[in-house]
């Protein structure tokens, strides 16, 4: 048996190429560690029956030298809200528990025409809301570094799939922190892409006006392949970027890093600080330069974004209604079908923004949380404008601490500050990405931490280019 | 600001939920506890008075009308999602 966990998707890709193993060899190791490993974690709510299939057209098409990319017999997981044709997508939740994906989402049309192989579909936060995966209608995924802990969220289930190595790589979603958190979590690089780089057509909509579709993997190289086969302009998505909106850019001969030190005094654990601290220290070793920075408005980031991801999240979540697809619960009335489907279908969490959101957007308070989220938004934006005319990335921790422990946070705020740094890349539509930074110790337990890198619009390629230094990977 | 019971029903009114008596007292708490939160946003003096923030940036990007695919390529796809139907119809209960 290949040892998969000494694998990346650039050593995987030159494996296949090379002929030394196949890429059923691949997905028949991603197999066997589920069944070792996945019983303990649960990070799958469904490992595909065609998985050594798809292994096998994908070796078909290396043998024959078919339009092989770096991605062809590579084994992915999903995360349980993109849709995958044929296939169950539950959102991990009771509503769409038996929902059949009748598309394929933009992002999986393209890695199957890279010819990726799907291990399954992986546990989340019920659509997404959550940092811990607490919140999954079929239970918490445990992080692999600690079984008393949290993975993250709401990505958690494709994070701990990466970690187990029963995939090498694998896509979530980013509303707040989505793929970043259990990135840092798990120990794993993970992107949050510029809004609208990556088309989200077929990903079940949430916070549209935040979230963006997001690979994770086990090096920056790996997610660079990954960001680099998903993105581009889609027609299907009514906010995708045009292509030539990224060739505009040059390229920077030296790099100007820069910390807000003011938005890190408070609600931070003090061996992060201290990693991150070492993290820029680095960083500066390697010749960039770092600037303090302010960025006066960045303390609302999570007010607004509370305010901002709530509303959109009633509005989206608008469509269960039990008439023309997932759940139904008969009542007296069509309107009571509404109210039963939606009680029995939608858990705790799910009702709690729905019905924040819902408050934030009535007739009395829209003014006052609505509209003035939307304007303080605009000043956040501006502040990172403001300081990207000095610096050419920002820094933070992507998490203020590691992972906590499964049913630490029960108060719903709590779980909230966990996304303290990582929101804002989602209000102003920035790319951010996660790097693992080393570890900090909980209970005898090394714990992996991230740091996390802000870039402007569709600056991915600065991210990736300071990921590798950081991480030590060659180009 | 107090949301209490009466609030919470009012707003799940809206939002088609029902909720039990324990989920109502529960969410008007967590509620209570993060609007508190939240409402630090009125303190931020923005330059552009209280006005409402700039749409010009948004806009609706609509697709002109015509025939985007061949009629009932997907009827079956989509209609065997569907929770109760007869025949080619999507079934509700009486409306009027």
């Amino acid at each position: 048996m290949i040892k998969i966990d000494k694998l990346d998707i650039k050593k995987a890709h030159e494996g296949l190429v090379d002929g030394d193993f196949s890429a059923v060899d691949l997905a028949k190791a991603c197999i066997k560690n589920i069944e070792e490993k996945d019983k303990d974690i649960n990070a799958y709510l469904e490992v595909y029956d065609d998985v050594i299939k798809q292994a096998e057209y994908a070796d078909k098409k290396i043998k024959n030298k078919d339009n092989i990319t770096e991605l062809t017999g590579i084994p992915i997981a999903l995360k349980d809200n993109i849709l995958n044709e044929g296939k169950t997508v539950s959102a991990a939740s009771k509503i769409l528990e038996n929902y059949k994906a009748t598309y394929d989402a933009t992002v999986v049309k393209k890695l199957k025409d890279a010819g990726a192989v799907f291990i399954g579909r992986t546990n989340m936060d019920e659509f997404g809301m959550g940092s811990s995966t607490e919140n999954s209608a079929f239970g918490v995924v445990k992080n692999p570094y600690d079984t008393n802990r949290v993975a993250g969220g709401s990505s958690g289930g494709p994070a701990a799939a990466v970690a187990i190595s029963s995939a090498l790589g694998s896509f979530g979603s980013d509303t707040g922190s989505s793929v970043r958190l259990p990135a840092s979590f798990c120990g794993l690089v993970g992107l949050k892409p510029t809004y609208g780089a990556v088309s989200r057509y077929g990903l079940i909509a949430f916070g549209s006006s935040l979230e963006q579709i997001g690979p994770m993997g086990k090096t920056v190289g790996d997610v660079e392949i990954l960001f680099n086969t998903t993105s581009g302009y889609d027609k299907m998505d009514s906010v995708s970027l045009p292509e030539d909106f990224y060739s505009k850019h040059k390229k920077k001969e030296k790099l100007i890093i820069g910390v807000p030190t003011h938005f890190m005094k408070e609600g931070i654990d003090e061996d992060v600080l201290e990693n991150f601290n070492q993290s820029v220290e680095k960083l500066k070793s390697l010749g960039y330069e770092v600037k303090e920075i302010t960025l006066p408005n960045i303390k609302y980031s999570l007010s607004v974004y509370y305010i901002v991801m709530p509303a959109e999240a009633s509005a989206n979540l608008a469509r269960f209604d039990g008439v023309r697809y997932g759940l139904h619960k008969d009542g007296d009335s069509v309107i009571e079908d509404y109210f039963e489907t939606r009680e029995s279908g939608f858990g705790t969490e799910v009702k709690r923004r729905i019905v924040l959101g819902t408050h934030v957007l009535s007739s009395g308070y829209y003014d006052a949380y609505y509209n003035k989220a939307n304007i303080v938004r605009n000043l956040i934006k501006s502040d990172f404008d403001n300081a990207f005319r000095n610096v050419d990335v920002i820094l933070t921790p992507t998490s203020p601490t590691p992972a906590f422990k499964i049913g630490e946070k029960k108060d719903p705020l709590s779980m909230y500050l966990s996304d303290i740094f990582t929101v804002q890349a989602n209000l102003t539509g920035m790319p951010a990405l996660s790097v693992p930074s080393g570890s900090v110790v909980r209970d005898g337990k090394e714990l992996p931490v991230g740091l996390q890198i802000i870039a402007p619009l569709l600056r991915e390629n600065i991210l990736f280019e300071i990921g590798k230094r950081f991480s030590g990977e060659n180009n | 600001m107090e949301i209490d019971d009466k609030e919470i029903e009012k707003l799940a009114n809206l939002a088609r939920i029902k909720l039990s008596s324990s989920e109502k007292k529960g969410l008007g708490k967590d509620i209570e506890s993060i609007l508190e939160y939240v409402s630090e946003i009125q303190k931020v003096s923005s330059p552009v008075s209280d006005k409402k923030p700039d749409s010009s940036e948004l806009i609706n990007v609509m697709r002109e009308d015509g025939q985007p695919h061949e009629s009932g390529l997907y009827t079956e796809k989509i209609l065997s999602e569907v929770p109760q139907r007869e025949g080619d119809y999507v079934k509700v209960k009486k409306i009027l």
